[in-house]
């Protein structure tokens, strides 16, 4: 009896200790998406005057013949696969060169989070003057190199702009990567390699039996987290292409933000958020579905 | 370039294998190397670019290395003189500052009542944490664009700093509830037997000892806070409450015809010296943080 009550007034002081955080998650996470899920059903833009008319799935059958937003959805894959795909890649190399010990490590591992903690949009500006069609240090080291003649059009081609941005990407984010794969490395006990190499493996042959399968559920946690973020991309694309040139770099997450910013059309808008929010459940539940079948703690419990 | 170099010399690697010694070293010479170029060349360019005259600037081919009069700090006195750049800089501070303040004081206390009072529902309310965690911006801003009208908050700085704090709770509760998980438990049910409750408990026992845990997350928040882009751009119009990243970002919109690559050169430096130097003082600890946060939160 008593130490039933002890347990409820754990349970109370438990309740009351979240209480401030809970406020803030509901006005910040869980009214927004939920007021998209209801949104979508109505139609409220300026030819309704802004007044919402509950229109039922018609937003939705709406995003199956708008160009536009498959045109968008189309750019938002490729930026997220090509970025997510270099990105691993570089983030191994990182992760690698971060593990061995020599001299000024502690230097070079602030260098290589460097890029991540700097201001996306603000970078953006930076890479839009590297990518500069008459005076960028690209086209000059291409010049250099004797690759091209003259100054090439960058952030002007479709292609080319597409190329940029995802550069731009590579560069801010693989620290992040690097990070989380480092964490991985430095949890593989020595003597697995050590172990090996008695055996006669060469460090390449190591790599590809011991180290890549043990930080398997960190690359699927880093990629979780990079596919969300590349998926929601907006500074970086406002800053550097507007997603022009004609629509060829326009993210799902700009054509949002116009939607709603710029012709006023909640309702859609709200359908658009849905759809996005939507996906990312989705690669949530795969990759939680992927890391069940590992034996990393991903929720912490012991 | 020098620094790698040294590097390359230097002693490597823990287990020596005499054989593979020299092909070692020569690797993590160019891998050192890579890293430091890949992350440092496009920041040093623009500082470059920062500190050159505009004739400098707008040449073919490139200066790359400038004589002393194609040097020059008028685009930094042009950025502070003929912009309150300054101000931009404070409203930062001042935003990213209480937002994580706020992250903070509201998430240790629900990250300790995950970790230690047995809530009903705590690997729901766990798991709820983890997918918000993961949440772009741009899905919330729709339905927080019209509390900000319905509040009438615009160019109020509670539109940012409650969304910034909202956005670093799901970090600060994973890390934070982790590190109260690793607390000796014993330390907690003695204060209790010495008529403690949990509440003041907390606040003498455990808060104390929580002082570096919250300084990873804060700083992991303050960053986030202080680079943030969408809402402040869509919920603070007015000029002079603008945050660094909006406030740069519109320098290169100002003008159609001649883009001014110096004063924003200038403006990406002196908008990023702040977060270069929380990331040279605490670089162990936003590893810590990310680490913690990704992979054992």
């Amino acid at each position: 009896m008593k130490l039933n009550s002890i347990r409820q007034r754990e349970q109370l002081t438990g309740w009351l200790l979240s209480l401030p955080a809970l406020i803030i998650f509901i006005l910040v996470f869980a009214y927004p998406i939920g007021r998209a899920f209801w949104l979508s059903l109505f139609t409220e833009n300026l030819g309704t005057q802004l007044e919402p008319i509950f229109t039922g799935l018609e937003n939705y059958a709406r995003m199956f013949g708008d160009g536009r937003f498959w045109n968008s959805l189309g750019n938002t894959a490729i930026f997220t696969f090509f970025s997510l795909l270099l990105e691993l890649l570089f983030g191994i190399i990182i992760a690698l060169v971060l593990d061995q010990q020599f001299r000024a490590r502690g230097i070079v591992r602030t260098i290589g989070i460097l890029p991540w903690a700097l201001p996306t949009a603000v970078m953006g500006l930076a890479w839009e003057w590297i990518f500069n069609d008459q005076y960028g240090v690209v086209n000059d080291i291409l010049r250099g190199l004797g690759i091209i003649d003259s100054g090439i059009t960058w952030l002007g081609d479709p292609t080319r702009a597409m190329f940029a941005l995802i550069l731009a990407d590579v560069w801010k984010t693989t620290p992040f990567i690097a990070v989380i794969l480092l964490a991985g490395l430095q949890a593989i006990p020595q003597d697995l390699y050590e172990a090996r190499s008695i055996d006669g493996a060469t460090p390449i042959q190591n790599f590809f039996t011991i180290t890549l399968p043990l930080i398997a559920p960190q690359m699927i946690i880093a990629l979780l987290f990079r596919f969300a973020q590349a998926f929601g991309i907006f500074e970086l694309v406002t800053v550097m292409t507007g997603g022009g040139p004609a629509g060829s770099t326009e993210t799902v997450s700009l054509y949002i933000y116009d939607t709603v910013m710029r012709y006023l059309d909640f309702g859609y808008g709200a359908a658009l958020i849905v759809i996005t929010f939507l996906i990312l459940i989705i690669a949530v539940a795969i990759a939680g579905f992927i890391l069940s079948k590992t034996d990393v703690n991903v929720t912490g419990e012991q | 370039m020098t620094i790698a170099q040294n590097k390359a010399s230097s002693e490597t690697a823990s287990q020596p294998q005499p054989p593979n010694l020299p092909k070692r070293k020569i690797a993590l010479g160019f891998g050192i190397a890579f890293v430091v170029i890949f992350c440092l060349a496009p920041a040093l360019w623009q500082v470059l670019t920062s500190f050159k005259v505009n004739d400098a600037i707008a040449t073919v081919p490139n200066v790359y290395l400038p004589n002393p009069d194609q040097l020059t700090f008028d685009h930094y006195i042009n950025l502070f003189n003929r912009r309150p750049f300054l101000l931009y800089i404070l409203n930062s501070l001042f935003v990213a500052a209480t937002a994580t303040l706020i992250a903070l004081a509201t998430g240790a206390p629900a990250a300790y009542a995950l970790a230690r009072l047995r809530i009903p529902g705590e690997k729901v309310l766990v798991a709820i944490v983890l997918i918000v965690t993961l949440f772009p911006y741009v899905l919330l801003f729709l339905g927080l664009f019209e509390v900000v009208k319905a509040l009438n908050l615009g160019n109020n700085y509670l539109a940012l700093i409650i969304p910034y704090a909202g956005k670093n709770l799901p970090l600060t509760i994973l890390v934070l509830r982790t590190f109260f998980q690793q607390l000796p438990k014993e330390l907690e049910d003695s204060a209790k037997i010495d008529g403690y409750n949990t509440v003041q408990m907390l606040v003498r026992i455990v808060l104390p000892m929580t002082v570096p845990a919250l300084v990873t997350t804060g700083i992991l928040a303050f960053i986030f806070a202080w680079n943030e882009f969408i809402f402040a751009l869509t919920f603070v119009t007015k000029e002079s409450m603008k945050t660094i990243p909006v406030a740069t970002a519109q320098i290169g919109g100002s003008s159609i015809f001649e883009i001014p690559y110096g004063p924003i050169a200038a403006a990406t430096v002196a908008g990023t010296i702040p977060l270069v130097l929380v990331v040279l003082f605490f670089q162990r600890r936003i590893v810590q943080g990310l680490t913690a946060g990704a992979v054992k939160g």
